[in-house]
């Protein structure tokens, strides 16, 4: 087989694990059972099912697991529902790592994060957010809002609840949208819930979820005197190649492929609006 | 230089074509121009172009990636591409040729496209200078000089005799291999060359005027009201994208046999709609915006990212063709170009 | 024709029509746009009309009708007949249209004047039945009738089914156009020969979509072919024989409401007799189910959408043989 670009290589998912009743994370190593590839926080990687498709997905998994890369994926389409019903032990292939990645070793070293989520926008924070636990003397104070729209919802709540919530300096702030009988936590939506929270300017923010939060938090950061400088955000476009030539994933001049899928709100700004 | 009667054409073409593939305009069944294989016999076509571009022999239509086969939990991937062998195309006009160059800034970039690699290593160009150029043609605007092609060879023709220069290492080899060939023919290519250019200046086009549009000027085009006027009619087919020369946009797809999975590339058409829906939403909802994402990435968003040089060699197929009308010539003066700026 | 410009600023004056659905100028002579035109500043820069306004105006009246107020359309004869078919379908409101039917004596085809040899093409003019064509090489000349559009060559009719007004005169039926005459030579090869002509001709197919997308026949919201969630959806040839199928249903879908508007054929960008295949259906429909003509009339049924008792059976199809099937 010769070496391309579009041609993937065969990769084995070792576990599947059920996280929310649309959200599953897939543990995938390559055949030879080691990592597939190493990857930077915030990079993608195609997957695909011979005969159902391919897609482009988030890595999940922080570069700091050295056995394997792992994605949480929502079950919204033909790949993701195949994927759904699928069991550990089969082969699927992948290609990648792609995209630009956060600024983790530069802009985020010495700063204090906060991480705000919305649904499955936690899956390519989630990736930073454990890379940075990992080398947790490079940065400064972490907080992390994540909403859903219920307890059910929240992607990898076992972790967050046993691991993030149990470190010293690191601020977890969970809601969800409407109340429960069992939750005893915040509930709103996460744009408020920001404003309520009140943070300090000084933070960089990484932010992920749907466009409607997106841009309601964005507008409450600003009132909280953030500037876009200081907010970072990763986008999804419909994607072919990856690779910055099928055409179709760009923002103005930019390709999300390969200028992102990480941009700064400041850079976002002087794209067209067209996302 | 070298120089061949005409007379001789046959013979070159069955010498080069002994050795390779050799493709070159001919008349189709509707009496259309298109790159076809020599075969002894074979007339070249005398259209001042082909309909299709010369593209397709560098990034066909279609092309397979690779096979797979899914057994229970297993996959097997396997080879479905076929080895490139060495070819030669005869009678690409200027404008073709410099769109090689554009394609190679896409598909050569890191990380390189090996499918297209391995046509353009295998692939020998040899152009041919226009005599004659069309109203729509306005490859002048693009720095392109249609007396003076590029390519592995150049080629001149007059009623009488071909003129033969080679440019490349490539074309020095070909030319080494073709006895046939003589010394001379320098006068007789510069006075056509001189007569040309003077038939250039009298284009519809030759004034066509591109510095409203080029790198940099998103925020000047992006919001402008006329792209709701201009792409109103369109009638959302993939016409002009695949005449078009420089458009190379493609889909990944695959064909399920039920026993093996054929993945293969294919064009697309940023004019389709389909072309950026996903199940989460569609960045480009209307006409409007699939219409403004063709003209801007050519005139504002290639410029942008490779020094300024345009997606377009205006070759004017998209004017001919068309079936409304609509083009980047009439973008480009709508946008405040031209002599006679609406 | 003269006076549709003039038409088009009176009908605006007058209120009658909030817009207007015409032909832009081009770039050059020939090269017209369909367009919509709000104000009488728009007709006078841009409208113009001419024997090379061969687009067919009628799709663009589904959107059209979707407007507020009043659009007023010129409709040549064929283009009239797609309007009708498009109101039996409800695809568009007659209220919505004030229909100006133009009298129309053929197109003109750019690509005819090109194949005739003619380059860099600046000026037209009509001198009788000859085009007087200047170029930047010279002055050249052609007839008229040898640049005609394919589907002008062998039209139908003159008739203008349907109009509020009406510019030039009303003009019959042309039962001498010899439009089946291609449709029955390839009935008479065999169907070897015939295979081999059609896979020649289809094998050019860039899968372009032109002849589906300006087809007034082909409004469905989703094409089956464009219908991922049906996994139908296809968008180049994957083995060689889909393009076939693509027409092929293409033309099995559409038939009795086809109105052989030649549109198809026009925007082939690859010169691909398309119409050939609607007229093959249009000609058996009609032996079949009798002689039956789409967007004549609002009435009748199309014959593939009615049933009748008396209707041929099935079978007939096997019992005419493969030399003329």
């Amino acid at each position: 087989m010769r070496n391309d670009p579009l041609i993937p290589k065969l990769a084995v998912v070792t576990d599947i694990r059920v996280d929310t009743p649309d959200v599953k994370t897939f543990r995938v190593v390559g055949l030879s059972g080691k990592k597939p590839f190493e990857h930077i926080p915030g990079q993608c990687a195609m997957l695909s099912v011979p005969g159902v498709g391919e897609a482009l997905f988030s890595i999940t998994s922080s570069p700091t697991e050295e056995a394997f890369v792992e994605f949480s994926i929502k079950k919204c389409g033909c790949v993701t529902n195949w994927l759904h019903d699928m069991e550990p032990g089969q082969e699927i292939t992948i290609r990648g790592p792609y995209g630009n990645g956060f600024p983790v070793d530069t802009a985020f070293a010495g700063k204090d994060l906060l991480f705000i989520a919305g649904g499955i926008g936690l899956a390519p924070l989630h990736s930073v957010i454990n890379y940075c636990r990992y080398y947790r003397s490079r940065y400064g104070k972490i907080d992390i809002v994540y909403g859903s729209r219920s307890m059910e919802d929240l992607v990898d709540y076992p972790e967050i609840e046993n691991v993030w919530c149990k470190e010293d300096g690191i601020n977890v702030h969970l809601t969800i949208d409407r109340e429960q009988p069992e939750w005893s936590g915040h509930v709103g939506f996460v744009p408020n819930y920001v404003k309520e929270l009140g943070f300090t300017t000084d933070k960089t923010v990484v932010m992920c979820g749907p466009p409607i939060m997106i841009k309601f938090t964005l507008a409450g950061l600003m009132e909280l005197g953030f500037a876009r400088e200081q907010v970072y955000t990763t986008m999804e476009l419909k994607m072919k190649c990856a690779l910055g030539k099928c055409g179709r994933c760009n923002i103005g001049n930019k390709y999300v492929c390969k200028d992102g899928p990480v941009f700064r709100f400041d850079q976002l700004d002087e794209l067209p609006d067209e996302y | 230089m070298k120089k061949l009667a005409l007379k001789e054409l046959e013979s070159l073409f069955a010498a080069i074509a002994a050795q390779q593939t050799l493709y070159l305009p001919q008349d189709d069944a509707a009496g259309q121009a298109q790159f076809a294989a020599w075969k002894e016999g074979a007339a070249r076509s005398r259209r001042l172009n082909t309909a299709r571009s010369a593209k397709d022999l560098f990034f066909p239509q279609v092309e397979n990636l690779a096979g797979f086969k899914r057994e229970g939990k297993s996959i097997e991937i396997f080879e479905t591409r076929e080895d490139v062998r060495p070819f030669t195309v005869f009678g690409v006009r200027a404008c073709d040729a410099r769109s090689f160059e554009i394609l190679d800034k896409v598909f050569l970039k890191a990380p390189v496209d090996t499918f297209y690699a391995s046509r353009r290593e295998m692939g020998t160009v040899i152009t041919l200078a226009c005599t004659k150029p069309d109203e729509t043609c306005f490859c002048r605007s693009f720095g392109i000089d249609p007396a003076n092609p590029a390519g592995d060879v150049s080629c001149w023709m007059d009623e009488e005799t071909l003129y033969w220069q080679a440019n490349t290492a490539k074309g020095e080899t070909l030319t080494s291999e073709l006895p046939m060939l003589e010394d001379g023919g320098e006068e007789a290519v510069k006075a056509q060359q001189e007569k040309l250019h003077v038939i250039l200046e009298k284009l519809p086009l030759a004034q066509l005027d591109l510095s409203k549009v080029g790198a940099g000027e998103t925020e000047a085009l992006f919001n402008r009201p006329e792209w709701k006027s201009l792409s109103e009619s369109c009638l959302g087919c993939g016409t002009c994208t695949f005449v078009c020369p420089t458009c190379q946009c493609y889909d990944v797809q695959e064909f399920n046999t039920g026993k093996t999975v054929r993945r293969f590339r294919c064009w697309d058409s940023c004019m389709y709609s389909d072309f950026t829906k996903m199940s989460a939403g569609q960045p480009r909802p209307t006409q409007l915006e699939r219409f403004r994402q063709r003209f801007m990435h050519k005139l504002v968003y290639f410029p942008d990212n490779n020094d300024g040089q345009f997606g377009c060699v205006g070759c004017g197929r998209c004017l001919q063709k068309c079936p409304i009308h609509m083009n980047i010539v009439k973008v480009i003066k709508t946008m405040g170009g031209g002599d006679d700026a609406k | 024709m003269q006076g549709v410009k003039e038409k088009a600023l009176e009908l605006l004056a007058s209120g009658k029509a909030q817009r207007v659905l015409g032909w832009k100028t081009g770039e050059f002579f020939y090269d017209l746009t369909p367009g919509v035109f709000e104000s009488a500043e728009e007709v006078e820069r841009e409208f113009e009309y001419g024997v090379f306004a061969g687009a067919n105006l009628s799709k663009y009246c589904i959107a059209e009708s979707k407007k507020d107020g009043v659009t007023a359309v010129f409709l040549k004869p064929c283009d009239a007949y797609s309007f009708v078919q498009l109101l039996k379908e409800y695809k568009v409101k007659r209220e919505k249209f004030y229909i100006v039917g133009v009298q129309c004596d053929g197109m003109c085809d750019m690509e005819k004047i090109r194949a005739a040899g003619i380059s860099g093409a600046t000026a037209v003019s009509e001198d009788g039945d000859t085009l007087k064509i200047s170029t930047i090489y010279g002055e050249e000349t052609m007839k008229k009738s040898d640049a005609l559009l394919l589907k002008c060559k062998t039209c139908k009719s003159k008739k203008l089914v349907i109009f509020d007004e009406l510019l030039g005169e009303q003009g019959e039926d042309c039962p001498e156009s010899h439009r089946f005459d291609e449709v029955e030579r390839l009935e008479r090869l065999s169907p070897e020969e015939r295979f081999s002509f059609w896979r020649g001709e289809l094998s050019r197919c860039i899968r372009c979509n032109a002849c589906r997308n300006v087809c007034p026949a082909c409004t469905c919201e989703t094409c089956v072919f464009d219908n991922h969630n049906l996994g139908t959806d296809n968008k180049a040839a994957a083995s060689d024989f889909e393009e076939n199928f693509f027409h092929i249903i293409r033309a099995f879908h559409v038939t009795s409401r086809c109105t052989d508007c030649g549109e198809c054929s026009r925007v082939c960008p690859q010169h691909i007799p398309l119409h050939l295949l609607n007229r093959k259906f249009i000609k058996d429909t009609n032996e079949l189910y009798g002689a039956y003509q789409a967007g004549a009339d609002l009435e009748s049924r199309p014959p593939l959408m009615d049933f009748r008792k008396d209707d041929c059976e099935p079978s007939v199809v096997y019992e005419r043989g493969g030399a003329k099937g």
